[in-house]
């Protein structure tokens, strides 16, 4: 006794003798931090797969110059149908005006985390006699990879973009009759054209994208695009995917340029998960509520229950905060110990139910992604309103009366 | 020129017309203790005595400064505590006063050392040493083995029968050395063997300490063993006389 000072060595004791009850506490505490982090770790796994698969090989935000806006050259009429008047040439490509500091604005922007400069257009592959419309996509690789994940969809070869390297769709490089480390020839509608090395093949995760995308350096797009120093998009990927829109809407503001958004193009999904935000969180909030009554309940009977211990305890010299302190204590010990023992159990949860929840094609239904984090956060969180709990019952404790407590 | 004799260090406690009343301000307000004057010096061993309901309890938790007086004036140890705020009395408290209740008020949590103890803990002054060198837990030590339980030293309160709770109790009260003791019928619950062995322990300390006691008791045969005797009647000091027997002893 006494290393740990009164109030700690009074509030473990108190919580020794109270077993019991204690143990209720603590394993109320332990439930509902397990089931907020099981809940938790299940909804950011899913989230975050259907996330993967759903925008797959898209950036969260694209920003892009304006149309151009083509105004048909004579009046509409039946000789020369309009349609045909206003048809954008297709050799030019709308480029950011002034984009390295578009770029560097666009950085800066609170939420984003990382942007890459692309040149993008239509081109041909060619191999032999195999010609292939595709969309060819120069850039910064090591840019790119913090906005789009390249890693997880290398099929195979290496994820490398030197000059004359390219990365490719597989179905593209089946249609080619082409395998890893052949070469073949991308050419522009105007005729301009370049050998590529295939470095690596792609699973971008749809038939679309497979059949269309190769990936090269930013340079070499440029040059057969006909855009030289220019770009095309600049692609951003933010922190919160789920406040895209907030951020989009800023950068629309600042940079005038067209910005496009994964939500746009998958607004069921995006309604979807936020429905299952909003239902996860309100279930978080009352099992939250639920647990914090539980610790205060526990301590307002342990107070009653050591009125007398605590009178003796002011007789002999104790001050209210002292006493306060002592009560506080042991409702952010519970919590400590609840947030620990219910991140080991939320996690065994998450482990077993990973193995066991299967989507129908057998493939596990999320992954377990551990976020260390996550047990951080429920500790901090725990442990706050472990002492929240305890302010009711520790303040009964610092305004007991001694005297009357004394009396009997 | 005259010598001025040398003055008598202050009185632990002085009172002066202390009144209290329970409920003040309320329908059933009644006044327990009226116009109390009071003085008790070092090392005295004092019994207070009256009927039950006189005032006792409430006037000792007044001077354990437990309890707020409803008027007059109460100077501890030459200090005046009247309108103290519950920090500064609480510490007073700590330092200057110790108690021993009628059912001992152990913490059931702790054994009997570190129930002698807490008060050291409470202060943070359990690793201090003391004018002799002596920390917190040898003090508490010797205070154990003072009152005859070298054997209990780490013994839980529900293994020690009534009276060597007390004697923890005792040993308790006096750890932090305190110039005044106030017990509350500390043998109240006791049979006549306990109650004799724990009243001579409280001579004894003040005796060989020089500690002062003020000893509620009911005991007609313990009051007598006192040095003063007060009586309380109705919330008035109806007696309060030198006891020549014992003070001859
Ligand atoms: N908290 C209180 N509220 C109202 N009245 C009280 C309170 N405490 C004590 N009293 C009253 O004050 C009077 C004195 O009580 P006190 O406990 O001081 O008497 P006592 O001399 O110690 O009696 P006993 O010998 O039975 O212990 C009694 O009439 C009692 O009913
Ligand atoms: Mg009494």
């Amino acid at each position: 006794m006494g290393a740990l000072g009164f109030e700690w060595t009074v509030a473990l004791r108190f919580l020794r003798e109270g077993r019991m009850q204690t143990a209720l506490i603590i394993g109320g505490a332990t439930v509902g931090v397990s089931v907020i982090f099981f809940i938790t770790a299940v909804l950011v796994g899913v989230q975050s797969d259907l996330i993967q698969r759903v925008t797959g090989a898209q950036p969260h935000i694209i920003l892009k110059p304006p149309e151009e806006t083509v105004s048909p050259l004579i009046a509409a009429t039946p000789e020369a149908p309009r349609v045909a008047s206003v048809q954008a040439r297709p050799q030019r490509l709308t480029t950011i005006d002034g984009w390295p500091v578009l770029a560097r604005q666009t950085e800066a922007t609170p939420g984003v985390i990382a942007i890459a400069a692309v040149a993008s257009g239509s081109a041909l592959a060619i191999k032999g006699d195999a010609t292939r419309s595709i969309a060819l996509l120069g850039t910064n690789l090591a840019h790119y990879m913090r906005v789009v994940r390249l890693d997880d969809k290398l099929a195979q070869g290496v994820l490398r973009l030197e000059p004359g390297d390219a990365l490719v769709g597989n179905e593209l490089a089946r249609d080619l009759g082409a395998v890893l480390g052949d070469r073949f020839r991308v050419q522009s509608a105007d005729g301009t054209n370049q050998v590529f090395l295939i470095r690596g093949i792609l699973d971008l995760g749809t038939r679309e994208l497979n059949r269309r995308y190769v990936y090269v350096d930013l340079r070499a797009a440029q040059s057969i695009l006909g855009i030289p120093g220019r770009i095309t998009n600049i692609d951003v990927a933010v922190g919160d995917i789920m406040r895209a829109d907030l951020i989009a809407a800023r950068l629309r503001a600042q940079s005038g340029q067209l910005i496009e958004t994964w939500i746009q193009t998958n607004q069921q999904v995006f309604a979807a998960i936020n429905n299952q935000n909003i239902m996860t969180l309100l279930i978080r909030v009352f099992v939250t509520i639920v647990v914090a009554l539980g610790i205060a309940s526990v301590l307002v009977v342990s107070v009653v229950q050591k009125r007398k211990e605590i009178g003796i305890l002011r007789a002999i010299g104790a001050t209210r905060a002292q006493m306060l302190r002592v009560f506080l204590l042991q409702g952010a010990i519970v919590g400590v110990a609840g947030a620990l023992l219910g991140s080991g159990m939320g996690l065994l949860l998450v482990s077993i139910f990973s193995r066991i929840l299967r989507s129908a094609s057998g493939t596990p239904l999320f992954s377990l992604h551990f976020d260390p984090g996550l047990i951080g956060i429920v500790v901090v969180v725990s442990t706050v309103l472990g002492l929240i709990a305890a302010v009711l019952p520790a303040r009964n404790a610092a305004h007991l009366d001694p005297a009357q407590a004394i009396r009997g | 020129m005259t010598v001025m004799p040398q003055a008598p260090a202050a009185p632990i406690v002085a009172l002066e017309q202390v009144r209290k009343t329970y409920n003040e301000g309320l329908p059933n307000a009644e006044e327990v203790l009226h116009g109390i004057d009071l003085v008790v010096q070092g090392g005295e061993f004092t019994a207070l005595i009256g009927p039950s309901g006189s005032g006792k309890s409430t006037l000792l938790n007044i001077l354990g400064l437990l309890e707020r007086a409803s008027g007059g004036s109460f100077r501890l140890g030459g200090r005046d505590v009247t309108s103290l705020d519950d920090d500064a009395r609480t510490r007073a408290r700590h330092t200057k006063l110790g108690f021993i209740f009628q059912f001992h008020h152990l913490l059931p949590a702790f054994n009997s050392i570190e129930n002698v103890m807490l008060p050291a803990l409470i202060g943070g002054s359990l690793g201090v040493a003391d004018k002799e060198g002596k920390t917190a837990r040898a003090r508490a030590a010797r205070l154990l083995d003072a009152v005859g339980l070298q054997d209990a030293h780490n013994k839980k309160p529900q293994e020690l029968s009534g009276g060597m709770q007390q004697r923890v109790a005792v040993a308790r009260s006096l750890v932090l050395a305190p110039q005044l003791v106030l017990a509350d019928e500390p043998t109240g619950n006791l049979d006549t063997r306990s109650s004799d062995s724990i009243f001579a322990l409280l001579r004894q300390f003040n005796r060989e300490q020089g500690t002062a006691f003020l000893i509620v008791t009911h005991d007609p045969r313990l009051a007598a063993r006192c040095d003063r005797i007060i009586e309380l009647v109705d919330g008035r000091i109806a007696g309060d006389r030198a006891n020549r027997a014992e003070l001859a002893e």
